[in-house]
């Protein structure tokens, strides 16, 4: 079975094809044949799954092509890892895919949209089964390419086609360093092969100093940095709220923002080799996580706070891997994967059903939505860390990793983040369906295509947990692990995050249910501070000021320049051109034509003459003749 | 006795008439009888020449019966393609035969 | 004395009546009439061989052109020429130059003929006779002579191709 999975990425691209092609003549039909090639995905990366569990491994590739004496191979690799993900990113694609038949009901492109999400989970699964960091790289751009368009999806809103323009510039800048980093790797380790790099750097090459590996690290770490929403360039995913909410559930889930992980996990030998770059993974990982929780506490969008709590996730992520939580990290990216492709598509469902996006105008919905707001709680419970749900198990061995690594500071913080953490979710929550309905709202029912992958979300937020967890015996980590990790058990860890997790809990149910106005009060005396937050710490602010209008000024001046100076040269040179070819022409026509007419004429004039004597009269010939004879005598014998 | 120059000048006369004619004729036959006019005036040189330059040979007079025969042929024939050409184009008027001309 | 006198003006006489009938020849409309003005020149012609003593040339002036060129001239002029026709033009546009070139010709001639004179003595008296022509023919001439008989033939047997009617 482990042979056929290049049939994997195959199956939603032939979705992909037959849909862009016939999709205006399969109309409603479109939805089934991309769910149909997700699940015949799912299908074989379950059965994969279950062999790679049983000990399989399989890499094949053939040489793509040559140069000078660097051959490129084109291959897929399948071992723990990629299976593990190609699970989720089916299973997670195929629910967001079904709930996507509800969702985007009656819209105008509606088989473009299942085009779309099927080439997005084609890309990413190319991405995940890539054995080489070219393949990666390739499949790294698709990935970023259908987030444009499914970002701006519905273009005629300008603020869309803006999202999908920044999503995609901010990911090219990562995406730079990307193949800046794979390239340094690629010329001084002579091969992008995943395998051949972990093998070459245990040898410790020669030529290829710590430096230049930590560089190539971070390099590579940029790429994560844009797809996966990290601080700096994390500014595009908020606005990537803008597509279609199922779309967002992807982004968030299981494709774009995972690849990053996802890719740092794949080249993690390289950054486990260079000293400086895991600090700087994790650095970045508690900043991003840091900061977007902390934007994430004021901020009323559904899908916003709901985008930010994804960007701190990710934080997460990183921190675990940057403080060698290799497998922490992994685990968090499955389990975060389930419950917050889970909450993505509840607030996709109470948008659908109210029309808005602003939690202040919700409540009260607990009573209309009881699937909706119930699937909601299960994955609030589960990224606050509340046993025995997935994030508590995920995020409590990312606390190991990180007091194991001993940095305290980074504990503090990354325990911070866990109870900001579940204090949004849970004001996310209690505003949206519990209290009194604040507006009248129009409440219409999801349909039941909606609600499933709502339940078998939440089913898998809650049990998905248990395979890393001590009960089942680290399963997981046994499964994943990039060097053989041996985690104990930290009793104080776990009670730690569970009493910051209830702590978070509790003050969202005191300020949002018990008591009101205090948040409103909070924002009163502490207003610079909730301003801040308010603002987004004013980064996008900042980007404009520091970076996009020099930015433009500078494009400005050398459109001036261009226009003025270049145009102008050009414009002079075609003017003298076309000036001098008059000339040229006038010459030509009068003069030389002139001349050549004038020839002519003259042959023609002379043989107008001359044909005269050409008169086919025999007698005239024989006149002739003796004239010329008289005339011969004449000069001969008078002249 | 009648003085050389005197046959000569019969002779030049005779020529000068059968070339105007040769000139002007428009019928083929016409041109063909100016030409009979002309070799008569030859024929005449030679006589009166080979009498009085060259007594005693006998070669103008010979050479005035070839001339004789040659004519007769070249007649016949020009006769014969007269009437064929008659018999082509219903005309015999040179100036009208001008197939060949551009 | 006399009978000099005479024989030279009957010469002149003759001269004078064939220069007319020459004119004639190429100036007469009828055709026919036309040639016979030329028969008239022709025995005008044979008169001046006889007074250049050449009568075996006469004799052959006479039978050749006049018994046999003439006559199938005539049957040609039969065959062909519209002879009644007054209307046709018989000659061409180019009459006045025509008459310029051939009378400048022949004032030429005249002029260059004129003063021949006939080197050493010319009254001597050898009669020249038909034996003479006939033995000099076969045996000197001999050559031309058989040409001449080809020529004739090939001319006899062209004619009859030529006008022979496909």
């Amino acid at each position: 079975m482990v042979n056929y999975a290049y049939l994997i990425p195959l199956f939603p691209l032939a979705a992909f094809v037959v849909n862009v092609f016939w999709g205006r003549r399969l109309k409603s039909k479109s939805a089934p044949v991309a769910i149909l090639a997700m699940l015949g995905s799912l299908v074989i990366s379950c059965l994969i799954l279950k062999e790679v569990i049983s000990g399989k491994t399989l890499e094949q590739s053939i040489e793509w092509f040559k140069v000078g004496r660097y051959s490129f191979e084109a291959g897929f690799l399948v071992d723990s890892l990629s299976a593990m993900m190609l699970c989720v990113v089916t299973l997670v694609g195929l629910l967001v895919e079904v709930y996507s038949i509800g969702y985007m009901h009656g819209d105008a492109r509606y088989h473009l949209f299942f085009a779309y999400l099927s080439l997005f989970i084609f890309s990413m699964l190319g991405l995940v089964l890539s054995n080489n960091l070219i393949q990666t790289y390739i499949f790294w751009e698709l990935v970023g390419v259908c987030s444009y368009l499914l970002i701006s999806f519905w273009f005629e809103k300008k603020s869309a086609a803006d999202a999908g323009k920044k999503a995609f510039i901010t990911n090219r800048i990562g995406d730079a360093g990307f193949f800046l980093g794979l390239s340094t790797l690629f010329y001084y380790l002579g091969t992008a092969n995943f395998a051949q790099i972990s093998q070459r750097l245990a040898h410790h090459p020669e030529g290829l100093s710590q430096g230049v590996l930590a560089l190539s690290a971070v390099l590579i770490f940029c790429g994560a940095v844009g797809k996966s929403a990290q601080f700096p360039l994390h500014v595009w995913l908020p606005d990537a709220m803008e597509g279609p909410t199922p779309v967002s559930a992807l982004i968030h889930a299981a494709t774009m923002v995972a690849a990053g992980v996802y890719l740092v996990a794949r080249s993690y030998a390289v950054f486990a080799a260079g000293h400086l770059s895991l600090e700087v993974v994790s650095y970045i990982g508690i900043i991003t996580s840091f900061m977007a929780g902390s934007i994430a506490l004021v901020q009323t969008d559904i899908k916003r706070i709901l985008a930010y709590s994804t960007v701190s996730q990710l934080g997460y992520m990183m921190i675990a891997l940057g403080t060698g939580g290799y497998s922490a990290g992994v685990f968090h990216l499955m389990t975060h994967a389930f419950f917050k492709a889970l909450l993505f598509l509840c607030a996709g469902s109470v948008i659908h059903a109210c029309g808005v996006q602003d939690i202040r105008q919700m409540g009260g919905l607990f009573g209309k939505m009881k699937v909706t707001a119930t699937t909601c709680l299960i994955g609030c419970l589960a990224i606050s860390g509340v046993p025995p749900l997935s994030g508590f198990w995920s995020k409590d061995e990312i606390l190991v990793s990180v007091y194991n690594s001993g940095n305290m500071v980074l504990y503090g913080l990354t325990l911070t983040v866990a109870f900001m953490t579940a204090f949004y979710m849970f004001r996310l929550l209690f505003l949206t369906f519990f209290g009194k309905p604040r507006e009248k709202l129009h409440i219409h029912k999801p349909a039941p295509t909606m609600d499933w992958p709502l339940i078998i979300l939440a089913i898998f937020s809650i049990f998905s947990g248990f395979v890393g967890s001590p009960l089942m015996g680290h399963a997981f980590s046994n499964f994943i692990y990039f060097h053989p990790e041996h985690i104990e058990p930290n009793y104080m860890v776990m009670v730690s995050s569970i009493i910051v997790g209830l702590a978070g809990i509790t003050l969202a149910w005191v300020f949002y249910i018990l008591s009101p106005g205090i948040p409103a009060a909070l924002a009163r005396n502490f207003s610079p501070v909730y301003n801040l937050l308010l603002n987004k710490y004013w980064i996008d602010e900042i980007y404009d000021r520091f970076i996009i209008r020099p930015f433009l000024r500078l494009t400005k001046f050398a459109f001036s320049f261009d226009r003025y100076l270049i145009d102008g040269a050009v414009n002079l040179t075609g003017t003298s051109c076309v000036a001098v070819s008059r000339v040229k022409g006038w010459i030509d026509k009068y003069i030389v034509d002139g001349l050549v007419n004038l020839i002519a004429l003259m042959v023609g004039a002379l043989g107008e003459v001359f044909r005269r004597l050409q008169t086919g009269l025999i007698q005239n010939y024989i006149l002739l003749i003796f004239t010329g004879v008289i005339a011969i005598v004449i000069l001969l014998r008078f002249v | 006795m009648i003085p050389l120059s005197h046959y000569l000048i019969l002779s030049a006369i005779l020529f000068s008439i059968g070339l105007y004619g040769v000139f002007t004729r428009r019928s083929a036959i016409g041109i063909l009888l100016s030409l009979e006019i002309m070799l008569n005036a030859v024929n005449i040189n030679f006589v009166a020449f080979a009498k009085f330059m060259a007594p005693h040979s006998l070669a103008g007079q010979i050479f005035v019966i070839f001339t004789i025969g040659v004519a007769a042929a070249s007649t016949v024939v020009g006769l014969a393609i007269i009437v064929a050409i008659y018999h082509n184009y219903k005309t015999i008027f040179v100036d009208e035969i001008d197939v060949m001309k551009w | 004395m006399w009978s000099n006198l005479l024989s030279a003006s009957i010469f002149y006489l003759i001269a004078i009546a064939s220069i007319i009938f020459a004119i004639l020849s190429v100036t007469l409309k009828n055709m026919f009439h036309s040639a016979l003005a030329l028969i008239v020149m022709l025995l005008g012609v044979a008169a001046v061989y006889i007074y250049l003593d050449a009568e075996f040339l006469a004799l052959v002036q006479i039978l050749i052109y006049v018994g046999a060129i003439m006559t199938l001239v005539i049957f040609a002029i039969m065959l062909t020429a519209e002879i009644y026709n007054k209307n046709i033009k018989r000659q061409n546009q180019q009459k006045l130059i025509s008459l310029i070139i051939a009378s400048s010709m022949a004032g030429f001639l005249i002029f260059v003929l004129s003063r021949f004179k006939a080197q050493g003595g010319v009254s001597f008296f050898e009669p020249l006779t038909l034996a003479m022509i006939g033995k000099e023919l076969l045996t000197k001439y001999v050559l031309p002579f058989e040409l001449i008989s080809i020529i004739l033939l090939a001319a006899l047997v062209g004619s009859a191709a030529i006008s022979k009617k496909e």
